[in-house]
């Protein structure tokens, strides 16, 4: 079986965990929690995908129609 | 106000448990145990349903536990001991799970204790993250009751079956109450931690009760009826059957009476307490009042519509309204609403007493509520409320002093909201101006219709009269008409030109039209135009004339600059823009309209551009100016021709009648011809089509083709001196299609997007042979409207008229409860000040609104027109 990277198929937008730095100007940015954050299961394909483990936050790069590009965050749980 | 903390307390967490016998002991004021309500002498009995230990209704009494009066005491709980357990309907589903999933014997889980403490860590996982456990907990249930031999007791488990409404049978024999209750006591707690319940808040034997609560008589208050009886509460019907069961249940056991008559009335002690909670528990009837009315018991006063939740606390009904029926008055502004006088003479509005007014609320006070602009209450400073009467309306207006609050009648002027059911969008509520007219009907402007999506057919509306000076503010500042012209939808106007608005100004507009000094006036009488431009030109007889865009100019504001294509636009391959040989360029240039027909393109609802621009460049209130005058404008424009419409507007010549026929006649047989290559199996199937679908298709599209030529025929035959033309072109109402069928030919007839195919087997109709796959076997509709249907025809225009009528019934329902869901849903959402979308937690769920942080209020239909007029005005070049 050939093994493919998902993040590779065109409607799978860009999936990246964040270092602690981008995550801390994030937080203080929007004024939030980590736990306030949107969530993503661990289970989730694109976790496994880039290896996030819980407590991550994964920083999404989307293709919007409204805006071009959108940048999405949301935080890993069990 | 003054006894509200002024911090609201923050609910940290709720709790929710079954209530212990225990419990509901103790809560009791007292044991109830007859079912008599009232002594002789009109005094509730002790110990009775109607004890003044739990709580009084009637004035006078005191309450023997909190010794408050009627009003003051809020009632207290008292109890009933079932002779033997009954079931709590409620809990079937949860009881009925439990008995499959614990032994019968030991009444263990009957999971191994390594899948228990897999589900209880997992229990606490989920609940540090406040997720919802329903799922795990169902998931435990399933697991245990696959296991057939208790792996602690090695017991056999038996099948369990439940059966309405409320019996549980385990191989066939019935598990009384008391047997469940025995086996529920036996759960370990540690077990019962395993399937989601909190052993100290809710033990399952709970779940059958051997103690009845029995609710406050401030919650089943009985009614004196005129005649002096007392009309008891259905709640108190159906405690008194309790009790009464409850004793000859009792009697007949020490009685020792044969078990097969103790089994029955433990059966009716449970269909009355079952009943007592849910009267509409299927598999068993409704107990019913005397007079055969269903009772009404404590399920159903919380359910639905109706019910306390969605009846009583989300929704009520309100004071200071007004509801009546709704008709057109174009000469009001859209920000005003004609108030009935009847109306305005019983709403308020309470004005408080100054120095500046007091003159003023004198004349109302003295006024009286007969003579109109008056007043109908005084409230004094002490908090007095005074009704003004004929009788002391002069002294109370003599004694009238600064604070005192006069509640005035609503007059013009006065700002009130306005709403038309279903409010399904934010401009289904907006704030008007009320203009006191005589007769009974609200009235307003017709180019507010298609926000309310209103018409005048008999619609009735709804009108708030505003009670407080903020409210008002608020109203006048985001609600009222004028702010709500631009639709948040798509960012264009939803209120314009209808109908005649766009007739009128296209048959203004359209033409080369002369008008003279005399009907310019006339035109543009009810508008603020009071000087004429300088005259295009002389007629022949010396006379100056104006044409009609010159006068359409006169209502615009002086530095509006727009062009467009109008609605008329014929859609060339190359747009000749200004140079546009069909008039359907608009350009307006410093205000000035010219050349090009204002259509819909230009002021109708959803798609006027003129509106659009005036609000966006120069304000809101210009934009409901313009909208006035253009309305009044239009109305005036096409009195001067005049539009009718008459069957004579259908007939087209005899040659286009005859081009029509052969059209349809070769159809027919191109459609035979289709018919034969499939019969003689020569025809190719499309793609992923079958055969039958394929013929099917292109029977269809042939058809289709046809009825389209039609179309063009009869188009081509009718020209803009026929007023459907004019207002199907104009956009102002119908289409082609509707002249086409009038006129030509009215078409297929589809079911569900295709022919005609039910009825007798093979064929639609008695009248055709089996397996025909004709043109006129399966609803094509040859006929026009104005020729006249044949039978058959008519039959399948019928079927598929039906349709539609069923469609928009189904649809209106469907997505009705789509728009509940989705509302409940989302109402808490709100957009920040930092652009980012959150919920009342604090939630993030848009990082920023729309992910472009746009408000398509003010986006230009959602397109970057605006950026690209920016750059052409700076750099004088067009951006792609």
């Amino acid at each position: 079986m050939t093994k493919f990277s998902l993040l590779n198929h065109e409607s799978v937008p860009k999936h990246e965990i964040m270092t602690e730095g981008e995550l801390k100007s994030v937080l203080t940015n929007y004024f939030v929690e980590k736990e306030q954050l949107p969530k993503i299961k661990l289970h989730d394909p694109v976790c496994k995908e880039i290896g996030a483990a819980i407590g991550d936050v994964i920083k999404i790069t989307r293709k919007s129609q409204t805006a071009g590009e959108a940048e999405y965050y949301r935080f890993v749980i069990e | 106000m003054a006894n509200v903390p002024p911090i609201p307390k923050r609910i940290s967490s709720i709790k929710f448990g079954l209530m212990s016998p225990k419990e509901i002991r103790k809560m009791s004021a007292t044991p109830v145990i007859t079912a008599d309500t009232y002594d002789d002498d009109g005094f509730p009995i002790d110990m009775g349903l109607m004890d003044t230990k739990l709580g009084v209704i009637d004035p006078g009494l005191r309450c023997k536990t909190c010794s408050g009066r009627a009003g003051e005491c809020p009632g207290h709980f008292g109890h009933i001991e079932l002779v033997a357990p009954v079931i709590h309907v409620g809990f079937n589903k949860v009881i009925r799970k439990l008995l499959r999933a614990t032994c019968r014997k030991c009444s263990k889980l009957l999971l191994e204790p390594v899948q228990k403490q897999k589900f209880l860590d997992q229990l606490t996982g989920i609940e540090e993250i406040r997720h919802m456990p329903d799922d795990l907990i169902n998931e435990a249930y399933k697991e245990a009751s696959k296991i057939k031999t208790c792996p602690y007791c090695n017991q056999e488990q038996l099948e369990i079956k439940f059966e309405k409404p409320s019996e549980y049978l385990e191989n066939g024999e019935k598990l009384t109450p008391t047997e469940i209750r025995d086996r529920f006591e036996n759960i370990p707690d540690e077990d019962i931690m395993v399937i989601g319940m909190d052993p100290k808040n809710a033990r399952p034997e709970w779940m059958i009760l051997t103690v009845l609560p029995v609710p406050p008589v401030t919650v089943r208050p009985s009614i004196t009826l005129e005649s002096g009886q007392r009309s008891e509460d259905d709640l108190t019907h159906k405690l008194v059957d309790i009790i009464r069961i409850n004793q000859r249940f009792q009697e007949n056991r020490e009685a020792g009476a044969p078990q097969l008559i103790i089994e029955d009335l433990w059966e009716l002690l449970q269909y009355h307490v079952t009943t007592f909670f849910d009267n509409s528990v299927s598999g068993i009837p409704p107990a019913r009042h005397r007079s055969g009315r269903p009772l009404k018991t404590l399920s159903q006063r919380l359910k639905g519509k109706e019910g306390r939740f969605r009846g009583s606390l989300s929704g009520k009904r309100v004071n200071f309204s007004a509801r009546t029926v709704i008709s057109p008055d174009p000469n009001l502004s859209i920000n005003e609403v004609g108030v009935p006088m009847p109306i305005a003479r019983i709403l308020t509005m309470p004005s408080m007493v100054t120095p500046r007014n007091i003159e003023q609320l004198k004349v109302y006070v003295r006024n009286g509520e007969d003579i109109h602009p008056g007043a109908n209450y005084v409230l004094r400073s002490d908090g007095r409320r005074i009704k003004v009467t004929n009788v002391n309306k002069d002294d109370l207006a003599e004694k009238l002093e600064f604070g005192w609050i006069v509640e005035r009648q609503l007059k013009d002027g006065d700002t009130v909201l306005f709403n038309r059911q279903p409010s399904l969008h934010k401009m289904s509520i907006m704030a008007h101006s009320v203009k006191v007219l005589p007769n009974k009907t609200f009235r307003l402007n017709p180019a507010v219709c298609p926000p309310y999506n209103a018409d005048f057919d008999g619609d009735e509306m709804n009108m708030h009269a505003l009670q407080t000076e903020e409210s008002r503010a608020e109203a006048k500042i985001l609600m009222q008409v004028q702010e709500n012209i631009l639709s948040p939808r798509f960012g264009g106007p939803i209120i314009g030109g209808i109908h005649d608005h766009i007739s009128g100004l296209f048959l203004l507009t359209r033409f080369e039209n002369h008008i003279s000094r005399h009907e310019a006036y006339d035109i543009l009488r009810k508008s603020n135009a009071r000087n004429l431009p300088k005259a295009a030109g002389y007629d022949n007889d010396g006379k100056p004339y104006w044409t009609g865009k010159q006068i359409f100019s006169q209502i615009l504001p002086e530095n509006l600059n727009v062009h467009f294509s109008a609605q008329v636009c014929a859609h060339c391959d190359t747009c000749k823009k200004e140079g546009c040989p069909h008039d359907a360029y608009v350009v307006i240039r410093n205000g000035e309209l010219l050349m090009g027909t204002i259509d819909e393109a230009a002021i109708g609802a959803f798609k006027g551009k003129i509106q659009d621009r005036i609000i966006k460049e120069i304000g809101s209130e210009a934009g409901a100016r313009f909208i006035d005058d253009m309305t009044k404008l239009a109305i005036r424009a096409i009195m001067r021709t005049g539009l009718s419409f008459g069957i004579a507007d259908e007939d087209i010549p005899k040659e286009a009648r005859i081009q029509i026929n052969e059209v349809l006649a070769k159809a027919e047989e191109a459609v035979q011809n289709l018919i034969r290559s499939y019969q003689n199996k020569e025809l190719e199937p499309l793609p992923g089509r079958t055969l039958d679908e394929t013929i099917e298709m292109s029977i269809m599209q042939k058809l289709g083709k046809a009825r389209d030529e039609t179309g063009g025929i009869a188009d081509s035959h009718m020209g803009l001196e026929n007023s459907a033309v004019i207002m199907a072109r104009s956009g102002a109402r119908g289409s082609i299609l509707n002249l086409t069928q009038m006129a030509a030919c009215v078409g297929q007839q589809a079911v569900r997007g295709e022919r005609i195919r039910r009825g007798y087997a093979g064929r639609t109709l008695p009248h055709f042979e089996e397996g025909d796959l004709g043109s006129d076997a399966h609803g094509f509709v040859k006929a026009s409207y104005k020729s006249g249907l044949s039978p058959t025809e008519y039959f399948f225009h019928a079927i598929g008229g039906r349709e539609g009528l069923v469609d928009t019934a189904v649809r209106t329902s469907q997505s009705g409860y789509l728009q509940r869901r989705l509302v409940n849903a989302l109402q808490d959402l709100e957009v920040q000040y930092d652009l980012t979308v959150r919920d009342t937690r604090g939630v993030l769920v848009q990082f920023k609104y729309g992910e472009d942080g746009i408000n398509s209020t003010k986006s230009d239909f959602s397109k970057p027109d605006t950026i690209h007029k920016i750059i052409h005005s700076v750099l004088n070049r067009k951006v792609a």
